[in-house]
């Protein structure tokens, strides 16, 4: 593969990759205010759009690992790297947050909400690091 | 791992883009690679040394 095909084959993956997460986040966004919103609590569309929005994330995923794979080795480490953080963070992270609700050491219950916010942010602070350190 | 690259690359007028195109990786890792900050994968390392015409050994030089 020369390099312009290799660009070529990245740009599309980019593309593929942010219109399953667009379709993914639309569907999260369909599935939770839908039943409040749209449909009435209606539990057939309900599942119906629980079982769409699981399958746009199967997507997303299988997308991901697309980009992944057509990253050049450099960028590859960065990802992997910015990945092993998240990873250890939202294990580290998570189960401290766990015990801190078990305990009663903060007002409000745990929220998964929260958890994703801490692997992404960590991610995105992981990524900025990975491409800071190799410029 | 030292490696020759920048000077290789200057002795035959390529910018790292155009060096980053021929190699199909990203400038940044043509960047990356001369200023010793990344090793390069084998299969990477080969084709460096294909463009250039080199043995591997004459490009990088292990540091140990």
């Amino acid at each position: 593969m020369n390099g312009e095909e290799w660009k070529a084959k990245g740009k599309k993956n980019t593309i593929n990759l942010a219109i399953w997460t667009l379709a993914w986040v639309l569907s999260m966004a369909l599935v939770t205010f839908g039943p409040m919103f749209i449909w009435e609590d209606n539990k057939t569309i309900t599942w119906v759009v629980v079982v769409l929005n699981f399958l746009l994330g199967i997507g997303m995923i299988l997308s991901n690992i697309r980009h992944m794979n057509g990253l050049d080795e450099l960028q590859k480490r960065i990802q992997l790297e910015a990945m092993a953080v998240a990873l250890g963070m939202a294990v580290v992270a998570g189960l401290s947050y766990t015990v801190m609700d078990q305990k009663d050491l903060i007002e409000h219950d745990a929220d998964i909400s929260f958890l994703i916010l801490i692997i992404g942010a960590t991610y995105m602070i992981g990524l900025l690091f990975g491409q800071k350190r190799f410029k | 791992m030292k490696n020759r690259l920048k000077v290789l690359r200057a002795e035959k007028n390529y910018t790292q883009a155009d060096l980053a195109d021929l190699l199909a990786v990203s400038r940044q890792t043509v960047n990356a690679l001369e200023k010793g900050k990344f090793d390069p994968s084998l299969p990477l390392a080969f084709r460096i040394s294909r463009l250039f015409e080199l043995p591997i050994e004459q490009i990088f030089e292990d540091e140990e």
